[in-house]
């Protein structure tokens, strides 16, 4: 009697637990995600990062790989560069100014700082090198600051681009600097008011004539209005000599990096997705993007699946929102990704990295992981395969959070880490 | 000519148990108006004032509910008016409280839900404050 109330309780227990989608096998990941009802519960769910610091502990890789902390004591970390001389350039800061509007946006802002780093942003780019290529970056150095919470890095023609919350910005750059050589030119000015999505993720055309700036919403789904919607939640395409920009692809909610796929030239992007439908929704994703392309935001997600918080709607926007490439769950938080090299080792060879900061609005957390997404034919093909795991231990205490991942061609991948204010490098080992 | 009611009940608010009681209601039905008025604009400002109307609806609801509670405490006869004026307070206060998680999600995912219950929030609060009040007109006959 005593043995089979214990074994309903456990049962009963694991139904729950299965109900409730905690465990990241039932988030649906891939091409053809399969979504649950929306669900509007008075208190969304949450479980929020307790930060503790590395210690002796490390990020867990594959076999045959190593990791190594290149850089420590940065000021909030983002994304990086490799520089065409191997040189790693690092945008930190952070930005941000929206005014909290509710009671809600007050407390929610005391909670959700809980998960994040206590450091104040560097508003600078540092500079790390290893001259003689084993690995141990002995220079890190300050390549310029003063600037406005900077997000994306591109480098193309001697220029080096610089996306900071309010305008992108140039340098000119010689091989071999470590310093700026003076305060940097204005490109064009990008979308800054409110900020509530503050980071400009930024990538250049393999021909360096255009720069996309992926411009997040300034909401989770329109609840500062549809007026301060006005040029957010979109791709930019920025003429590099002339500044001139167009929308190039819309409805994206927030695009938190973009990377041009190396054979084809195409544009990909990963975007987070909104959030307060329940665990198992909206999934944030790995999708390429079509020029003049619609992707659902605010109206409606994956496709046609309308999100009737967004109010006047908009069936017409609904009936033309393209469905994303691959989904990578929902609340993961996709803030990095890179296209691999064959020089990355054969399982890795074919396929992007994707940095996931990791979810508050899940009971279970999801993310704080770097993932490889396989790729065949030019197209995500396959499970994701996780990559560097641990930053949120098996205690529950959340050491780090990837950000930006980049792929050094000379086989390291490099992660921006902005809880733990580190960059790593990852490494085959020989 | 003095009125000699049977002596149920005799408290008198004090000033600031009135002045809170009183105040619940403009809050409250301040947070009504501009549900209603986000209802049929679309103009999410009116949903940003009824979040926080109703936050102040809230604060002056909790404190007179602090008041009913000593004066329930106080009385020498509960049965009656004591108790059901701090039950409708405290069924006002959890609504409201309810109502205020509802305003606290995002754009439309407000409605309809938090218009309905600011309508009935409004109301018990009216009828809290008509019960509070109503003792302190006939102590001033005294």
């Amino acid at each position: 009697m005593r043995h089979s109330s214990a074994l309903t309780v456990l049962s009963m227990s694991l139904m729950l637990s299965a109900c409730g989608g905690d465990g990241e096998s039932t988030q649906a990941r891939g091409a053809d995600p399969k979504l649950p009802e929306p669900e509007h519960t008075l208190v969304p769910s949450m479980k929020i990062a307790e930060p503790v610091a590395w210690g002796e502990q490390k990020p867990t890789v594959p076999e045959g790989y190593s990791i190594t902390a290149i850089a420590t004591d940065l000021k909030i970390p983002r994304q990086t560069l490799v520089l065409p001389n191997g040189d790693i350039l690092i945008a930190e800061g952070r930005g941000g100014s929206a005014a909290k509007l509710k009671p809600k946006d007050v407390i929610a802002s005391v909670i959700k700082a809980q998960g994040n780093t206590q450091v104040k942003g560097g508003n600078r780019l540092t500079l790390l090198r290893d001259a003689d290529g084993d690995g141990n970056y002995e220079v890190k150095t300050v390549f310029a600051e003063n600037l406005n919470a900077p997000y994306g890095l591109a480098f193309a023609d001697g220029k080096l681009y610089v996306a900071n919350q309010d305008a992108l910005v140039r340098f000119d750059y010689e091989e071999g600097q470590t310093k700026a050589s003076g305060a940097p030119t204005k490109v064009t000015d990008l979308p800054s008011a409110i900020n509530h999505h503050w980071t400009k993720s930024l990538t250049v055309s393999p021909d360096g004539r255009y720069l996309y700036v992926g411009i997040g919403s300034n909401s989770n789904v329109t609840e500062r209005g549809m007026e301060v919607e006005v040029d957010r939640a979109m791709v930019w395409q920025i003429d590099a000599a002339t500044g001139a920009h167009k929308p190039y692809a819309t409805g994206l909610r927030n695009p938190t990096a973009l990377t041009i796929q190396p054979e084809t030239g195409q544009l990909w992007t990963v975007v987070n997705e909104r959030d307060e439908l329940g665990p198992d929704l909206v999934p944030d994703y790995l999708s390429s993007v079509k020029e003049g392309g619609f992707y659902g935001w605010p109206y409606s997600y994956w496709g046609q699946n309308v999100d009737t918080r967004a109010q006047p709607q908009n069936p017409d926007k609904v009936a033309s929102a393209i469905k994303p490439d691959y989904s990578l769950g929902s609340h993961v938080a996709a803030l990095g990704v890179d296209f691999s090299e064959p020089s990355m080792g054969e399982k890795f060879a074919n396929g992007v990295f994707i940095g996931e900061h990791g979810s508050w609005n899940r009971p279970n957390p999801v993310g704080y992981k770097v993932i490889f997404v396989p790729f065949s034919n030019g197209k995500p093909a396959g499970e994701p395969i996780d990559f560097a795991t641990g930053f949120r231990g098996a205690d529950g205490k959340t050491r780090g959070r990837p950000v930006g991942v980049t792929v050094d061609p000379r086989g390291a991948l490099i992660i921006a880490d902005d809880l733990a204010n580190t960059v790593w490098r990852v490494t085959r080992n020989q | 000519m003095t009125v000699t009611a049977p002596s149920t009940y005799r408290y008198t608010p004090s000033p600031l148990h009135a002045i809170l009681l009183a105040g619940t209601v403009p809050l409250f039905l301040g947070g009504l108006l501009s549900d209603i008025a986000y209802f049929q604009t679309y103009q999410i400002q009116w949903s940003n004032f009824a979040s926080w109307l109703i936050a102040g609806g809230l604060l002056f609801c909790g404190l007179t509910l602090l008041f009913a509670l000593v004066n329930l405490i106080r009385a020498n006869h509960k049965a009656g008016r004591p108790v059901l004026y701090f039950v409708l307070l405290l069924i006002t206060f959890v609504l409201g409280l309810i109502n205020a998680f509802e305003h606290a999600k995002d754009a439309w995912a407000v409605m309809p839900t938090g218009l309905v219950l600011s309508i009935i929030v409004t109301g018990l609060a009216f009828i809290a404050a008509w019960i509070g009040l109503t003792n302190l007109r006939s102590g001033d006959e005294q």
